[in-house]
């Protein structure tokens, strides 16, 4: 399979941990499109998640694994991949068994508990560029094919 | 407040936070370098120690739902003209430190901006203004020690006099002297790559050369000044000129104190000390006590440097300016400095910052005046600093007798800062005189670079629109011509010093 996949690189030097890509996520994957909404009315969760520990700070999401442990774990079919590479959750057929959150590697899937499927990042397939790289005011995101 | 100080309660600033905007994020609690934000998780709730707040508006500015607005404390002290807030606190921080009180940017005191009681001319339907976008115009500036004779060879088309080495500026605006230590390897970066592209200089302040930006070398001015950190030949030879720093317009008169915590290996490295030492910069030069000390310096370097560097001398604009800057154009500088009362630093005592040193304007008007009284304006170049904002205080400068003018505050601000006067505490939020590496990184040379590239571009446009309107099409045409320059408000007396005319006439 030759893989096409751009992805979003997280640059550790550039990150000040100041959110912007969880917010922007969060916001983007909304039905309001609106932050504040997003967070409170429909109880959404950022898909990349900022590691801080003192002067060093990364926003982690889904890497897209050549040999993705997510889609070998899981039960239902829900996690698939596609022909450039791109591992695919469908949330709808997800079982909430939380086996792709306990073996991805990098704490990028996410289970949301109280709808019972887990989460993760999906390039912003629908937008077509991802909303964290466009929203990241230090360019510690960048969005570029695989190396 | 509970085991606090009773005056601490007074605090200058108070973050509001609109509660319901606010999804918790945790970005301000992050960005708040100062211990002013914090999370309580049994809360779910952001809070703030309000009494910590700087203003530095770094959470404001990275709220992503703009929940906060960083404001005044609306609880004042009784409204009195003499016991204002300030007053009322600094004497609350003497009394309960015992210490003088420092603080940092340039003096934030009513001092009145000679340059806002400037106006330019324009011309109408007896001569006329010139379009920039149309006809060349140039703001093409030397800086160096020129001739007052010219010779021609026979022919009487080709100068045959030889002038000394002299520095081309695109623009008439150079980077100030901020050094390693007082800002950060980041904001250095950003300006000597500005300063390159663009066409101008930088300077590296007092605390020696990075070895990575030695690839700068043309276009850096290295500054050797009382504690001589970082100095040796390599460093005197990777430059575009030698700058001896006296004094600066902040602290006139004081020298310099980086804390040994302060000093991590690169700064450690570069200014050619032990890591963690205190590097102090003596009040004067210890061997400088005269103008003929200052012009063994001088010479000094030049013979070190085979006579190919420019030698600037950098002063703080001090009482009696004029006969200072005289010396020094008799000791052999190939420029001078000048930093006025409002000049920035990046730590100084406050007493100090705002009550000692003459405007700039003044002291531009007062050197030219005397430099050209005594046939010495050709033999030397006048750097004007301290309080610059816009490129109409340029060409206001530069009207005035100025050659160029220096920029810090000006770079710092493209940079992120907000002026909030915490440089000396090195915890600044956004980045910028702070060495901390969670801060420094805050600071993208990148971006900065575009930003102040950026300016410098815009301001060289504000030029060319001002000269135009002027009629003239090249910025040597208009230095030193008062003339073009009227003033309002003024004293006959200020308007003297100034050397120009009251609007009107
Ligand atoms: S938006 Fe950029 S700088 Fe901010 S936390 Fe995310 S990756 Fe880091
Ligand atoms: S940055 Fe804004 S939204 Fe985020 S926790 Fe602070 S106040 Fe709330
Ligand atoms: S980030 Fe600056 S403005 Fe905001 S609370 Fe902290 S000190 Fe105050």
């Amino acid at each position: 399979m030759e893989r096409k996949l751009m992805k979003v690189y997280p640059i550790e030097e550039n990150c000040i941990s100041c959110r912007y890509c969880e917010v922007a996520c969060t916001m983007v994957h909304s039905e309001s499109q609106d932050p504040v909404k997003a967070y409170k009315l429909e109880g959404l969760k950022p898909r990349p998640t900022v590691e801080v520990k003192g002067a060093v700070s990364i926003s982690v999401m889904c890497r897209h694994c050549k040999h993705p442990f997510c889609f070998d774990a899981c039960i239902s079919g829900a996690i698939t991949v596609d022909e450039n590479g791109k591992v695919n959750l469908d949330e709808d057929r997800c079982v909430g068994c939380w086996n792709c959150v306990l073996v991805c590697p990098f704490g990028a899937a996410h289970p949301f508990v109280e709808r019972k499927h887990s989460f993760k990042c999906d390039l912003c397939e629908e937008r077509g560029f991802p909303a964290c790289v466009e929203a990241c005011p230090n360019r510690a995101l960048i969005y570029d094919f695989e190396r | 407040m509970l085991f606090k100080k009773p005056q601490v309660a007074f605090y200058p600033f108070m973050v509001l936070r609109d509660d319901y905007k606010c999804v918790r994020c945790k970005s301000c609690v992050d960005q708040c370098s100062f211990n002013a934000t914090y999370y309580d998780e049994d809360l779910d709730a952001i809070l703030n120690h309000h009494e910590n707040c700087v203003n530095c508006k770094r959470c404001e500015a990275f709220c992503p739902t703009d929940a906060i607005k960083v404001v005044k404390n609306p609880s004042t002290f009784h409204p009195d003209a003499n016991w204002t807030a300030e007053a009322i606190r600094d004497i609350h921080t003497q009394m309960l430190t015992g210490a003088v009180i420092l603080t940092s940017t340039g003096n934030d005191k009513p001092i009145r901006n000679y340059f806002d009681h400037l106006l330019l001319d324009a011309c109408q339907v007896t001569n006329p203004p010139i379009d920039p976008l149309r006809e060349p115009m140039e703001l093409k500036t030397f800086i160096g020690r020129k001739r007052d004779d010219i010779q021609f060879d026979e022919d009487g088309i080709n100068i045959k006099t030889k002038i000394g080495k002299q520095l081309e500026l695109e623009i008439p605006v150079i980077f100030s002297a901020m050094s390693y230590g007082s800002i950060n390897l980041n904001l250095q970066k950003a300006m000597a790559r500005a300063a390159k592209e663009f066409g101008t200089l930088w300077n590296t302040g007092e605390g020696g050369l990075h070895k990575s930006l030695k690839e700068f070398k043309d276009c850096t001015i290295v500054q050797v000044a009382s504690g001589r950190f970082g100095v040796d030949l390599d460093y005197l030879e990777t430059s575009a000129a030698i700058e001896i720093k006296i004094g600066q317009g902040a602290k006139p008169g004081i020298g310099g104190h980086l804390p040994g915590e302060k000093v991590n290996e690169g700064i450690a490295e570069t200014r050619m000390i032990p890591v963690g030492s205190d590097a102090i910069s003596p009040a004067p030069h210890h061997d400088i006590y005269s103008i003929e000390d200052l012009r063994q310096l001088i010479y000094a370097l030049k013979e070190a440097t085979n006579y190919e560097k420019p030698v600037f001398v950098k002063i703080a604009a001090v009482h009696n300016v004029a006969a200072i800057a005289c010396g020094i154009a008799h000791a052999g500088a190939d420029a001078i400095a000048i930093d006025g009362v409002r000049g920035g630093t990046g730590a100084t005592p406050k007493s100090l910052r705002d009550h000692v040193g003459i405007p700039i304007e003044l002291a531009i008007a007062a050197v030219d005046d005397r430099l050209r009284k005594e046939g010495l304006r050709n033999e030397v170049s006048l750097i004007a600093a301290g309080g610059f904002r816009s490129a109409v205080d340029v060409l206001k400068a530069i009207a005035l007798g100025a050659d160029a003018v220096y920029i810090g505050t000006v770079a710092k601000i493209a940079a992120g800062c907000t002026q909030c006067q915490q440089c000396h505490t090195g915890r600044c939020a956004w980045g910028i005189t702070t060495n901390d590496p969670k801060l420094a990184k805050r600071l993208n040379p990148d971006i900065v670079a575009e930003n102040l590239y950026n300016l410098l571009r815009a301001w060289a446009h504000d030029i060319k629109e001002l000269l135009g309107a002027m009629g003239i099409n090249a910025i040597e045409s208009i230095k030193g011509n008062r003339l073009r320059l009227r003033s309002w408000g003024l004293t006959e007396q200020e308007n003297k010093i100034l050397g120009v005319l009251p609007a009107g006439m």
